[in-house]
């Protein structure tokens, strides 16, 4: 943490970076939540602990942070992955944006360029987790009744909140589907079909970019497992098309390419 | 009580099922009258958001259908939608929505017969899984509140 706060207070005296995004304390002791120093003063308020878990880069794609200048990040994990998307997306340009990420032993890394955070990201665990996979095989040997029984019970505690799309930092379009009321594609109440339909476009629009960072479950007020959606996509991806979004910058979004010898068993 | 007549929505390509399934008609082949075809210009364009609308305003099955790969009047959105069911698909299954109610196809505007053929081999399997009562209905253009338990 002292580490953090003085690379931190260096960063800006140095001028090197106009603003250092990361974690202070939230206003209950379970939370921590995102801050943004913008000088050496404010840096003293920063935090790294377990409670930071929120995928800071999500806010590198909102206009007011962006005019605030150059930044530095406090990543965890899922936000350098995503810092990897970004840049095959063409959403940031490569050292507009300084990686700061925490080591298990509270050293700080700078990671200036992607070359460096993907390197550093290449020593990491890939793919779901053997709990992840669990719970999708779980999921996946229920009946077809049960599956869907399952399903209707998460998806109707959805009040269309949207807290997912805020959270998650791919979901950064500017103009959404659900803002879209002519036709109005997703209703606005919360109702069955359309609970559905937006969960369903949530996770179809994520496919084969998804990083897996987990902010959207996590910022799920009614804690619908909507984790597993993104999971399964990504397993299907990875198994097809070799997906494998958030640890390279190399541009292959699975669902933008494709092959002619696709393997599909289904079409008739 | 009458027989229940499943309804099925087809979702097809401008430039090969359509014209594939005006062969039909012109060749006199006989196929079942259950099925309603939705024209849009290319596989590629078909929204899955449009399935579940489809499901969602009564439909029992539906049938997405375009041109048979390499075939695409714009070189490649077939290609593209073929990966895109593909992870559909098993999301929904992941979902619980019954795949037997959704069928892909590659139709072109030569294969007439197989279009009767496909529609009444979908109705048939439509047909003995009866109305698709669990999913969720916006028949209306209303959507139904959540019912709170």
């Amino acid at each position: 943490m002292e580490a953090l706060q003085k690379k931190a207070r260096a960063l800006l005296e140095a001028g090197t970076v106009k603003v250092v995004i990361g974690y202070t304390a939230g206003t209950d002791v379970e939370r921590a939540r995102a801050f943004f120093a913008r000088n050496a003063e404010q840096t003293q308020q920063l935090i790294f602990d377990a409670r930071c878990c929120q995928n800071l880069a999500t806010y590198l794609m909102k206009p007011e942070v962006k005019a605030l200048g150059k930044a530095a990040l406090v990543c965890v994990p899922g936000a350098l992955r995503t810092l990897m998307q970004y840049a095959v997306e063409n959403q940031l340009a490569d050292e507009t944006v300084l990686a700061l990420a925490v080591t298990d032993a509270g050293e700080v890394v700078e990671l200036p360029k992607f070359a460096a955070v993907e390197e550093y990201l290449a020593k990491m665990p890939r793919g779901l987790t053997p709990e992840q996979q669990q719970e999708l095989d779980r999921i996946d040997k229920l009946p077809l009744e049960e599956r869907w029984a399952f399903w209707a019970a998460e998806l109707a505690r959805c009040v269309k909140c949207y807290a997912c799309r805020a959270a998650c930092p791919l979901c950064y379009c500017s103009r959404c589907i659900t803002d879209v009321n002519q036709p109005q594609w997703v209703p606005v109440a919360s109702d069955p079909l359309g609970n559905l339909e937006w969960n369903v476009v949530r996770a179809m629009h994520l496919a084969g970019r998804c990083v897996d960072c987990g902010s959207c479950a996590d910022a799920c007020p009614e804690g619908i497992r909507i984790d597993l959606l993104n999971h399964v996509l990504a397993r299907e991806a990875s198994a097809h098309f070799g997906a494998e979004p958030g640890y390279s910058t190399r541009k292959d979004y699975a669902l933008s390419a494709y092959k002619p010898d696709d393997k599909e068993e289904f079409i008739r | 009580m009458a027989e229940f007549e499943p309804k099925v929505v087809a979702f097809v390509c401008n430039w090969c099922t359509y014209a594939g399934a005006d062969l039909t008609g012109t060749s006199r082949i006989k196929y079942s009258p259950n099925v309603r075809m939705i024209r849009l210009p290319c596989t590629g364009r078909i929204d899955f958001m449009l399935l579940l609308q489809a499901f969602g305003q009564g439909a029992d099955g539906v049938i997405v259908s375009g041109c048979h790969p390499g075939d695409c009047h714009y070189t490649a959105g077939n290609f593209h939608a073929r990966r895109r069911w593909i992870l559909f698909r098993r999301l929904i299954e992941f979902m619980g929505i019954d795949l037997r109610r959704v069928h892909f196809a590659w139709v072109s505007a030569a294969e007439g017969a197989k279009w009767a053929e496909l529609v009444t081999n979908v109705v048939d399997e439509v047909r003995k899984l009866g109305p698709y009562q669990s999913f969720p209905k916006r028949l209306d253009g209303q959507p139904k509140p959540v019912e709170v338990a």
